[in-house]
């Protein structure tokens, strides 16, 4: 049962091979067929495991199996290790089974396109990579799978790399988390300097006896894996490179910027959740940029109008809602969220594919209009989606997962009223957004008609996804409503509990206000973009709508604060010592020539002449021996 | 016998002098001529007839003749003042110089060589043929085959293709 | 029988040999340059006839012979070669051949 472990993240990996090394001889359908494949063989051999270890609980904590021994240098060593708990196996069934409905839906939307096999190869790669971030047993293999997603997700935002602005979004999103990235490599090494290994159990254990809570070094660390974090999750002030992201084709967007890539950096924080709860305050700092973020993303969101970026700023503002809770120590309800964010979010980016597919790569929602009977599976799923991201009261599995979280944002030991309130704002704003979104793209007058309908590729992942954004919600209902909490006790054996205040019986008070809340946001939406009232229009242009349009002008901000004085400094030291170091060996070299060269100029008796001197000394010198 | 390899000498050097001094072609090529014939004297006190025979059959009557042939075809000897404005007696200094010093170089090197009686015997042409047919033989052949491949190379070397234009395309 | 000594023969010999070399420098024109090519081949084959008489082998008198066929072939050679240049040149100064210059 162990050596399948390994076997989760080598079945996509090995699929990539192939696709790369043979891809070109292999016809469409069996290259779709090898892609997708790989990935459903994954989910299943996932769900068996996943079956096992569930059975196993509570005695077996986890399963661990080394592959091989990566490297061994004197007390350094890292192996190629696989440990698969609660927690990794919330995230592998997510990535491996919305993978493969993905996968399935990338055969029939990528079919017209000239790089149908080199999608399939990038996007096994990075399942592959993600499902090694998940798994990996030490920090250091982690950090691969890290590397590996970032990499593809640069591979895959520029995958129609002949139009220069795809290259240039995918740059932006490789240097960005860059940024992030680096400090995290710099956490890992104080880690491994601490404490001699990169095992995360062990770094866990050794970090709660070794290190006092609040010290300098547990918030140093705590802090720079929090920037790696932030970076992976496009949260502030990081976040910038979501929204062009978009770039990609939209199962890219559907796979990476929803479901998985972005929520790797709320899989790191629930990994090395210790290191967080002996650094209070950066959890503190966590909750307080979730919360921030999650506005201006809702804010942001308002003023587009490219249906993908409404829905960019929307994953921007979900992750900061699972960062709020990670904050305040709701690790399970942080997870539950993920779930199910995964699962509508998904459904959302492939509904919108399949409508810019089949309005001629028409991106502009003001361009589309009264699609909802012409494309009524689309328009029902990406309904379902919708409610369930509004977080429709009881019918949707997202009113379960949001409202965990903002009951925890209150309840928590760590959180309050002023948190809840940002929450509740939010989700206000979310279901403002996501209604304006279904009420300009699918009511009023056909602006833009469709070009052909859907295949059945697209539409039955659509299906699939709309009815787990349903039902998804069942396992974990709250207290007041019947007590089932079958995801929690699953995720609670590896993380630890959300500590509540004694407000438990004030719960159902915040269920019906939030419940109020998103109602009031889709009425609004009714009333603002379904009846288009005249100050909508004049709103429209706006010099508030344009900053929200722009996220809050944070591109411009970087530009001038980063950008420019960077660029300053590289043209005033184009000339500096060492460049001149380089230019005079260079020009040396010239000046020798032009000397030397004087003594070929072509004549004969020169030549000659020089023959005779240098016969004359050498025979002079062999003489005076 | 001494004395005539003496008197062949100071004919041979004084006539070289004129030869590489001298401004008009044809007078240098016929005082080349004349010293190698008193090398070829030389030849004949050394022992060695068939060589003296061979020296001036060949050196001076053919190869000789060649240079004069060519020469006479390519009016060289008419440019006297040519010649004159090209010889001027700076030129001489450095080449002097550098013969002068190769000069005591090889009297250096004789002097540290060790003194040999000079042989009893005469060598006769009978002994050069049949070393030249039997120990020798390859390079006979591969000097035959040397000497086909200069008749060739000078053949095609020395051709040169005329353009016969039509009259209606000489330029005028 | 000669009884000049052996050094005398090869400095006279070498004599002979720098003067060509003297030549070769000094002249410019063509043909006068071949020449004194032809006078260093001779010097050098008066040599090979001294050394034979010296240590009484033919093999000196067969070199010389070797020699001579070498050297009529270089000089047929040569003036084609000089046939040629004139031809292109116009003219037999060596120095207008300096086509092979650097730059």
């Amino acid at each position: 049962m162990k050596s399948i472990i390994a076997l989760i993240p080598a079945l996509p990996l090995f699929s990539f091979l192939i696709l790369v090394l043979f891809g070109g001889k292999l016809s469409r359908k069996v290259a779709g067929w090898v892609g997708a494949g790989s990935v459903g063989i994954a989910a299943l051999l996932t769900v068996i495991v996943g079956i096992d270890l569930i059975q196993a609980l509570p005695g077996v904590k986890s399963y661990s199996v080394v592959v091989w021994q990566w490297m061994h240098a004197g007390n350094l060593s890292a192996n190629i290790a696989f440990s698969l708990d609660a927690l990794s196996i919330v995230f592998c069934f997510v990535i491996t089974f919305v993978g493969f409905l993905i996968h399935i839906y990338s055969i029939g939307f990528m079919a017209k396109d000239e790089g149908f096999t080199r999608f399939f190869a990038y996007m096994n790669l990075f399942v592959s990579s993600m499902l090694i971030l998940v798994l990996a047993d030490n920090i250091l293999l982690m950090y691969l799978g890290w590397e590996g997603v970032g990499l593809c997700s640069y591979l895959l935002i520029g995958f129609w790399y002949k139009e220069p602005e795809n290259g240039t979004a995918a740059r932006k999103a490789f240097i960005i988390t860059r940024i992030g990235d680096t400090a995290m490599i710099i956490g890992i090494f104080i880690l491994f300097v601490s404490f001699g290994t990169f095992n995360i159990q062990e770094i866990m254990h050794l970090a709660s006896t070794k290190w006092a809570i609040g010290s300098s070094i547990a918030v140093l660390t705590a802090a720079l894996l929090l920037g790696g974090a932030l970076g992976k999750s496009a949260q502030l002030p990081l976040q910038t490179w979501l929204p062009d992201a978009m770039a990609g084709p939209s199962p890219v967007s559907a796979l990476i910027h929803a479901a998985t890539m972005v929520t790797a950096g709320v899989y790191l924080i629930a990994r090395t959740n210790v290191l967080f709860s002996l650094a209070p305050i950066v959890q503190t700092v966590i909750a307080v940029i979730g919360a921030l973020t999650l506005l201006v993303a809702g804010f942001s969101a308002l003023g587009q109008h490219d249906l993908k970026r409404i829905l960019a700023y929307s994953t921007i503002s979900q992750i900061g809602y699972m960062f709020l809770a990670l904050g305040v120590g709701a690790y399970s309800g942080a997870i539950f969220h993920f779930m199910i964010h995964a699962f509508f979010k998904a459904l959302l980016f492939l509904a919108a594919g399949v409508v810019i597919q089949v309005l001629d790569e028409e991106h502009d929602i003001f361009k589309m209009g009264g699609l909802r009977k012409k494309m009524p599976v689309v328009f029902l799923t990406f309904l379902i989606g919708s409610a369930s991201l509004s977080a429709l009261p009881l019918v949707t599995a997202g009113f379960y997962s949001k409202d965990a979280i903002l009951w925890f944002a209150y309840s928590s030991n760590s959180g309050g009223m002023v948190l809840w309130l940002a929450g509740i704002v939010g989700a206000f704003l979310t279901a403002l957004y996501s209604f304006r979104m279904i009420f300009i793209t699918f009511y009023g007058k056909i602006k833009t008609e469709p070009s052909f309908n859907a295949g059945r590729f697209m539409t039955v992942p659509l299906i699939i996804l709309a009815v787990l954004s349903v039902l998804g919600g069942f396992i974990e209902l709250p207290a007041s409503l019947g007590n089932i909490h079958l995801f929690s006790d699953l995720v609670n054996n590896t993380l630890p509990a959300v500590a509540i205040r004694n407000v438990e019986h004030m719960e159902w008070l915040f269920q019906i206000l939030s419940s109020l809340i998103a109602l009031s946001g889709i009425y609004l939406a009714y009333r603002w973009y379904y009846l288009k009232p005249p100050y909508m229009e004049s709103f429209r242009k706006s010099r508030l709508n344009h900053f929200f349009e722009k996220g809050f002008e944070f591109d411009k901000l970087y530009q001038l604060v980063v950008v420019k004085p960077v660029v300053w400094l590289a043209e005033v030291d184009k000339k500096d010592f060492f460049d001149l170091l380089n230019i005079s060996i260079a020009k040396l070299a010239i000046r020798m020539n032009l000397i030397l060269s004087i003594a070929q100029n072509g004549k004969l008796r020169w030549y000659l002449l020089s023959f005779a001197i240098g016969i004359a000394l050498i025979l002079t010198i062999m003489m005076k021996q | 016998m001494d004395i005539f390899f003496y008197i062949a000498a100071a004919i041979a050097i004084l006539s070289t002098i004129l030869a590489i001094s001298g401004r008009n072609a044809i007078h240098s090529l016929l005082f080349l001529i004349l010293s190698l014939l008193a090398i070829s004297v030389v030849f004949y006190l050394l022992d060695a007839p068939f060589i003296a025979a061979l020296e001036v059959i060949i050196y001076a009557g053919a190869i000789m003749v060649l240079f004069i042939f060519v020469t006479m075809m390519l009016n060289i000897g008419l440019e006297h003042k040519q010649e004159k404005k090209w010889l001027r007696p700076q030129m001489w200094i450095l080449p002097s110089i550098l013969a002068a010093i190769l000069f005591i170089d090889l009297m250096l090197a004789l002097k540290n060589m060790p003194t040999v009686v000079a042989g009893k015997q005469v060598i006769l042409p009978k002994q050069v043929g049949i070393s030249l047919f039997t120990t020798y033989l390859l390079a006979v052949e591969i000097a035959a085959i040397l000497l086909m491949g200069g008749v060739i190379g000078a053949y095609h070397l020395g051709s040169q293709k005329k353009k016969v234009l039509h009259r209606f395309l000489i330029k005028k | 029988m000669l009884t000049v000594p052996v050094e005398t023969q090869i400095l006279f010999a070498g004599i002979l040999f720098l003067l060509g070399l003297v030549g070769l420098l000094v002249r410019r024109n063509l043909v006068f340059m071949l020449m004194s090519i032809e006078i260093m081949f001779n010097s050098a084959g008066l040599v090979f006839i001294i050394a034979a008489r010296q240590w009484n082998q033919p093999d000196g008198q067969v070199m010389f012979i070797f020699i001579l066929a070498v050297t009529a072939v270089e000089v047929a050679i040569g003036l084609a070669l000089i046939l040629q240049v004139y031809h292109h040149f116009k003219t037999l100064d060596v120095d207008a051949i300096n086509k092979l210059k650097d730059n």
